[in-house]
């Protein structure tokens, strides 16, 4: 068990940057999830922490180590691969037991440990199989048993769902959440799937071009975005973005709107006016989570705004229905009952939720 | 009406007859019966000959009769072979050296193959392409320079590298070190990167990861790489030719010709019957191992 510390961790290939400053404290027994799209840093970083890149600066720190210059096998920590890595040649037994036998562990501790690790992940009847006779929901497990015996101080996942089917990858999804929480070891896990950051994560870190772009709880991430991109790459379908101006109310009250088109404005909520005064008079982006836009069902509430729309494209889901409409040349999405939801081409009364909206300043793409 | 003749082309086209999947495949299966047989003739023909002179004694093979048959079936030739000292002697030589080319290619290459392929290091990739090129220099071309080599060794330390059966350990390496290092190359470079990867985080060393993992699972590249090294060392004729003169010193093949034609006089019984002999052991190593082989000259090429 230890905390993991990252401090201006810079990683360059070729002159490249693949990471570029990254701060990061992860705590005991924490579940981080390093998030992002191909090529934001996350995987790199990660293999930073397992010893298999080297810094180009910046230290790294497990438990109270600075662990720069240690090598992986001596960094007390356990990696599972995307493609699992096992050994081909070797029985699962000898498969989980390869690390503690070339540590010299007595024979019957290494049998206890495996035979424990494989009851947890229930892959006790498969120990004496080879990977090839595995289907790759159990060479995960193994994969996440070989982890697991050597009883390290940190778990490292470099996208270990990602070569699973869609059933499969909710389900071992689940498992991992599971054996996390019997198996209570710091862990860091990359993903590039924002339901898997979000379903297995205490904190969630979104990285963005080498850089941290928000860490916090996968409710924070969701609902308080901090930047552009976060909100955008967090949910899906992502957030709709269109282009607004901020200004006073011309009736006299206090308030602020939003003016999306000619035809569309929206009243900004009051417990927002404060919060966005000061940008008031200036063009900004307007963000909405699609279940923000929902079928009009009797009065509206404060905060809520009816508009109706002309339908573009409709997405039964079977529980909800996508719609699509355009204003002022974007396309944006709503999630409606499916009783409710028209067909392509007739007008729909939608009503907006705007206590959930974002607006951003186009310049820093910061959420004011 | 432009029209109209569209569309009788098109039923014509969807009219069209298909036959059946099986006549098809069964077509190209009698073409494929018909050159493989022929192919098979063709390369058997030359042992099925040694093979049935090897039978004959002296006087029936210079008889004018069928030299397809065997009229007086006789084990003499085998027989004068296997009791002359000096056939067991060549015998003996070619298995020494082709053991010793072997190991000592296998240690080299794996390990180079192995550093090449895995510990990047400035001018990896083009030493790796320096190992294949001065494979596709011949032979032929390099006994020349080593017979100046030796030449200069011999002035320099006063020993004498020519006519030494020792020495052919020396030079079949030129031939077998770069082709076995391309091959390993290849075959280490097909395995996961993850996989030492894992193993290094487990808490092998270098040479762990290479005894425990690469060579374990590149086995069938090893074999296919140590067939084919042994095939070279056992069945070269152009180094023993050049460089081993004395009958104790010779091996298989050059000791077949130097010493069974005499001038003019070919001993053709008694030269099929060493070269069938000579070709027995990489047959046996071959018919052992050829599921390896085929596994290994295969590899890599789809994702297992």
């Amino acid at each position: 068990m230890a905390e993991v510390a990252l401090r201006n961790i810079v990683k360059t290939f070729d002159r490249t940057p693949a990471v570029a400053g990254i701060d990061l404290d992860i705590n005991d027994r924490e579940f981080v999830v390093l998030v992002g799209p191909s090529g934001c840093g996350k995987t790199t970083t990660l293999r930073m922490i397992a010893g298999l890149e080297e810094a180009t600066s910046g230290e790294i720190y497990i438990g109270d180590q600075l662990v720069n210059d240690v090598p992986p096998k001596d960094r007390d920590i356990a990696m599972v691969f995307q493609n699992y890595a096992l050994y081909p040649h070797m029985t699962v037994y000898e498969n989980m037991s390869f690390g503690l036998r070339l540590k010299k562990f007595p024979k019957p501790e290494i049998k206890e440990r495996v035979e424990n690790a494989a009851r947890i992940l229930d892959i006790t009847d498969l120990l004496g199989r080879r990977p090839k006779q595995l289907s790759g929901g159990q060479r995960q497990r193994v994969a996440m048993g070989r982890a697991i015996v050597r009883n390290p101080k940190v778990f490292l996942f470099d996208e270990p769902l990602s070569n699973l089917d869609a059933k499969l990858r909710v389900q071992m999804r689940m498992e991992i959440k599971k054996v996390h929480q019997k198996v209570t070891t710091t862990t860091v896990y990359v993903t590039h799937d924002q339901i898997e950051a979000m379903t297995l994560a205490d904190r969630v870190v979104v990285m963005n071009g080498g850089r941290i772009e928000q860490i916090g709880s996968p409710n924070e991430v969701y609902h308080q975005p901090k930047t552009r991109f976060v909100a955008g790459f967090i949910g899906s379908p992502a957030m709709n973005f269109l282009s607004c101006r901020l200004s006073e109310t011309s009736n006299g009250s206090a308030g602020l709107a939003v003016r999306l088109s000619d035809k569309l404005t929206f009243s900004v909520p009051e417990s927002r006016v404060a919060r966005y005064r000061p940008h008031a008079g200036r063009e900004l982006l307007f963000g909405l989570r699609p279940e923000d836009i929902i079928e009009k069902r009797g009065d509206l509430p404060p905060g809520r705004a009816a508009f109706d729309v002309q339908l573009d494209v409709v997405e039964p889901m079977g529980m909800e229905t996508m719609v699509y409409f355009v204003v002022d040349g974007t396309e944006v999405c709503g999630r409606v009952n499916p009783a409710a939801a028209g067909k392509p081409g007739e007008t729909m009364p939608l009503v907006a939720d705007l206590n959930h909206m974002h607006l951003i300043d186009p310049k820093t793409d910061q959420v004011l | 009406m432009t029209t109209a003749t569209a569309q009788i082309g098109a039923n014509q086209q969807s009219a069209v007859h298909y036959g059946s999947i099986s006549r098809g495949r069964k077509r190209t299966l009698y073409w494929s019966y018909f050159f493989l047989i022929l192919f098979v003739i063709f390369f058997l023909m030359p042992p099925v000959y040694m093979f049935i002179t090897s039978l004959k004694t002296s006087a029936e093979i210079g008889a004018v009769t069928n030299p397809w048959w065997v009229y007086h079936p006789t084990l003499q030739n085998y027989i004068d072979l296997l009791t002359q000292a000096q056939f067991l002697t060549f015998f003996k030589n070619s298995a020494l050296v082709a053991v010793i080319v072997v190991s000592v290619t296998m240690v080299v290459s794996i390990l180079a193959a192995f550093s090449l392929a895995r510990m990047k290091f400035w001018g990896s990739g083009t030493l790796a392409t320096g190992v294949f090129l001065t494979y596709l220099i011949p032979e032929s071309l390099l006994f020349i320079p080593l017979f100046k080599i030796f030449a200069f060794i011999h002035d320099l330390t006063g020993i004498e590298l020519i006519n030494h059966w020792w020495v052919l350990v020396f030079l079949y390496p030129t031939l077998t070190v770069p082709f076995c290092t391309w091959i390993m190359i290849g075959y280490f470079a097909s395995i996961p990167k993850e996989l030492d990867e894992a193993a290094l985080i487990d808490g092998a060393g270098y040479l762990q990861i290479l005894t425990r993992v690469f060579i374990p699972v590149a086995l069938p590249g090893i074999i296919a790489a140590t067939i084919f090294c042994f095939t070279v060392s056992w069945a070269n004729f152009l180094y023993p030719l050049a460089f081993t003169t004395s009958a104790d010193q010779l091996v298989l093949p050059v000791g077949i010709v130097t010493t069974l034609i005499k001038g003019d006089v070919y001993n053709w019984g008694q030269i099929m019957t060493g070269a069938l002999l000579g070709a027995a052991p990489p047959l046996i190593i071959y018919a052992f191992l050829m599921d390896y082989y085929i596994a290994g000259l295969t590899a890599g090429a789809t994702k297992g």
